[in-house]
């Protein structure tokens, strides 16, 4: 946090991630919230109510049913000077887009050598968990881990929500800010035949008012422990320290935070003190962006492992809708590779 | 039981069973070239209306073709934009200077002076006319065939070189292919490389300008064939949703590489025409005669600045050359095509229509050309002092890691180490920069 903001409430995720929308519209009359349901309606998750009211038609739209021009009338305005925030109303329908993104957002610093950049925030709820099906719960973050010059953002509470987005929005790359809509309303221990809980029991919904930032590229460490590391981000933080708690295992959680750029001292760090290593993420596994953290981790901490790094993700299908618990990575399946690791 | 029809008892007749169209060009290599069928229409025939009419009056402009100059080389109708005189000399230099200039850096190409070029011939009124219809200010998404848009903005030639060459005083810093331009202060976006990015992207700009009260409109370029991009009808929609202050240019070339503009919709419309689905305001033009395609664009842009929306132009020309110094249209089209092309070349038929005026000779545009393949061959002299490509590293190594983004993450600064490393056991003697 870098400017010290007094009073703090308990916020759900949405809201925390609308409040950040109404401090920087204020603070900046270049930046500009659009997308499909967004403005009068303020959007199927709420995320942008109350923005067009306060904030006028010219800086909070709807948008037609189109990615590809969201995203490429986003280079546009961010090469005019404007700061747009466009909402892509959830990550499975992000492709029609991907061009604009790939080709487009994040070489247009590089291309130009500076004179023109796409300082944009792609915001987009993204897991599954809700039954969505297959087209409304997929997790495809290493798409974008993959591509040069953008950065790609996870918050997993509405504390990290409102000070990442802040930080994305005022970031001069572009950014792909995916949204755990999973946890939106409450956080998730993956039980999901146990009564959900609100976040108002959670530390992470005490959030301040007014203007304050979480920096990207940083991770954090959400317990600290001996026994194995926990390297996740998103829902999959909660689920974690619901297994690892119910375990009783002394376990090293770090929520990632930014997933590009990484910070990858903290997991260093983390797994040169503990000797082991738990991946998680709900994507589907192969090319995941698991498999890009192992390599880091075996490149960097091989001679301090103790036992094979375990990676826990979704399986490699499509997001199913009547089975969508037996393809989430639970506790089943994460408490089956702490078990591995801590016999180790 | 089921009910709806009957799939045995579906009619079918005695149809016979379906064939798959796939369009051919009229002309292939060897075969005579009759442009016969096309339909052009004299000059000053289409009307003008107000720039602030309804979309739909302008209807007849799509289908038709705005043409001012006649076979008689004199300007005609209510689209004649009445140049004066010194103002069309300035445009025929402008696009004379483009061709001496396409003609220097391809021989500069076959010399192995860089690796790639695109020429613009027979194209040079649709970026140079159009350019003179605009304020200096309103931003350019251009593809990558609009040399003439920075010729005509005095853009330093010197600088187009530099960035063709790669060289060590390239603003891009050798990052693009050669022709990708970006020049911000001449208010032209970085050539994408991908085809059709730009007009959604100038769709948003033109809608930003809007947001802020501006007065700058943004204008789009793409092809023909890439006007079959998803990207081309993203930006008609938005253009069309938000009424946005943007001129959208088609130029219609006839071919996207082997490609005939038939691969792209032209055997059942005209590219003007998808105008007319959108709502939005279209004007097809005669692409090879500068006062037409100046009109059109004049027309667009007052429009867009009147808050009168977009607007879809059709420049209906002829790509003379090749599609790049890595194409030989030979292979697949008639060489002939560009002999008989009707509506003829876009300078010639601007000289002549100033030597109809009286206001320029024979002699005028021999000295003229002259003068323009000097002015050529002194900015690559003075370019290729800061080398060409392939000669020398011409870049700090270093800068092959910075901008991807505003500052260096710890990978990228990894990476560059190795990448150092590399050079220094392939040439121990080498210093980086």
């Amino acid at each position: 946090m870098t400017e010290a903001a007094t009073t703090t409430r308990r916020l759900n995720m949405i809201e925390a991630i609308n409040e950040a929308l109404h401090v920087m519209m204020e603070r900046d009359p270049n930046v500009v919230v659009f997308g499909e349901d967004v403005g009068y309606f303020g959007g199927v998750f709420r995320a942008t109510a109350g923005l067009q009211k306060q904030f006028g038609k010219h800086r909070v739209f709807d948008t037609p049913i189109n990615e590809c021009g969201i995203i490429g009338a986003a280079v546009g305005m961010g090469a005019y000077g404007l700061r747009p925030v466009p909402e892509i109303q959830f990550a499975d329908y992000i492709y029609p887009g991907l061009d604009q993104l790939i080709s487009e957002a994040a070489r247009l610093r590089y291309r130009s050598a500076g004179e023109f950049i796409a300082p944009i925030t792609v915001r987009s709820p993204f897991g599954g968990g809700i039954f969505g099906g297959q087209t409304h719960s997929q997790s495809p973050e290493a798409l974008f881990t993959h591509v040069a010059g953008l950065k790609t953002v996870i918050p997993c509470t509405p504390y990290d929500a409102k000070g990442l987005l802040i930080s994305a929005i005022e970031d001069d790359d572009p950014v792909i800010f995916f949204e755990p809509k999973r946890i939106y309303n409450g956080p998730f221990s993956g039980y999901y035949d146990k009564p959900v809980e609100p976040w108002a029991k959670h530390e992470g919904s005490e959030v301040p008012e007014g203007y304050y930032t979480v920096p990207l590229g940083k991770a954090r460490i959400v317990q600290e422990g001996d026994a194995i590391s926990v390297i996740a981000y998103g829902t999959m933080i909660h689920v974690a320290q619901a297994v690892c708690r119910e375990k009783g295992i002394d376990a090293e959680i770090i929520d990632l935070r930014t997933l590009v750029p990484l910070d990858i001292e903290t997991v260093e760090k983390s797994v040169k003190k503990t000797g082991k290593c738990l991946i998680i993420h709900e994507a589907t596994r192969t090319g995941g962006f698991g498999g890009e953290l192992s390599a880091l981790v075996q490149e960097r901490c091989f001679y301090h492992l103790e036992a094979p790094i375990e990676r826990v993700t979704g399986f490699d299908t499509p997001y199913p809708h009547s089975l969508e618990w037996a393809y989430f990575p639970g506790p089943v399946r994460i408490g089956e590779a702490v078990d591995r690791l801590m016999k180790a | 039981m089921a009910t709806g029809p009957d799939p045995a008892k579906t009619a079918r007749g005695n149809l016979p069973p379906l064939s798959l169209h796939v369009p051919e060009p009229n002309f292939r290599p060897g075969d005579p070239v009759d442009y016969s069928f096309l339909d052009i229409p004299p000059a000053g025939l289409l009307p003008r209306p107000d720039e602030t009419c309804a979309a739909t009056e302008t209807t007849p402009l799509c289908s038709g073709m705005v043409r001012v100059l006649g076979d008689d080389h004199r300007a005609v109708g209510p689209w004649d934009p009445k140049l004066d005189p010194e103002t069309l000399r300035r445009m025929l230099r402008a696009m004379a200077l483009t061709r001496a200039f396409d003609d220097r850096m391809y021989r500069g190409q076959r010399q192995g002076k860089t690796s790639f070029y695109m020429k613009c011939t027979g194209e040079e009124a649709t970026s140079v006319a159009s350019t003179f219809a605009l304020a200096a200010d309103d931003m350019v998404f251009p593809s990558y065939r609009q040399q003439g848009i920075l010729i005509a903005r005095g853009y330093p030639l010197t600088e187009m070189i530099n960035q063709i060459y790669s060289n060590k005083a390239d603003k891009l810093k050798g990052r693009q292919l050669p022709i990708m331009y970006s020049c911000r202060d001449y208010n032209f976006f970085t050539i994408s490389g991908n085809l059709a990015t730009q007009y959604p992207q100038a769709v948003g700009w033109a809608m930003a300008s809007a947001i802020k009260g501006d007065s700058r409109i943004a204008t789009a370029w793409v092809g023909e064939g890439s006007s079959a991009e998803g990207d081309f009808h993203a930006a008609m929609t938005f253009a069309a949703v938000y009424n946005a202050p943007v001129v959208m240019n088609v130029v219609n070339n006839q071919w996207a590489i082997s490609s005939f503009s038939g691969f792209a919709g032209a055997e059942r419309s005209t590219f003007a025409n998808r105008a007319v689905g959108y709502g939005i305001a279209g004007i097809r033009v005669d692409g090879n005669d500068a006062l037409a395609v100046y009109a059109a664009t004049r027309w667009a842009a007052n429009r867009a600045r009147a808050n009168g929306g977009p607007t879809l132009i059709e420049h209906f020309t002829y790509r003379a050359e090749g599609h790049s110094t890595s194409d030989d249209p030979s292979a697949y089209r008639s060489a002939h095509e560009r002999e008989e092309w009707p509506l003829g070349d876009p300078i010639m038929r601007l000289k002549r229509h100033l030597i109809e005026l009286g206001e320029w000779s024979l002699e005028q545009q021999e000295t003229m050309d002259a003068e323009l393949v000097d002015l050529v061959k002194a900015a690559t002299k003075e370019a290729e002092k800061n080398g060409i490509l392939g000669h020398g590293l011409h870049h700090p190594f270093h800068t092959m890691f910075e901008d991807v983004y505003k500052e260096l993450p710890w990978h990228l600064e990894e990476q560059a180490e190795q990448a150092i490393r590399e050079r220094q056991i392939k040439w121990p003697e080498w210093k980086p920069e």
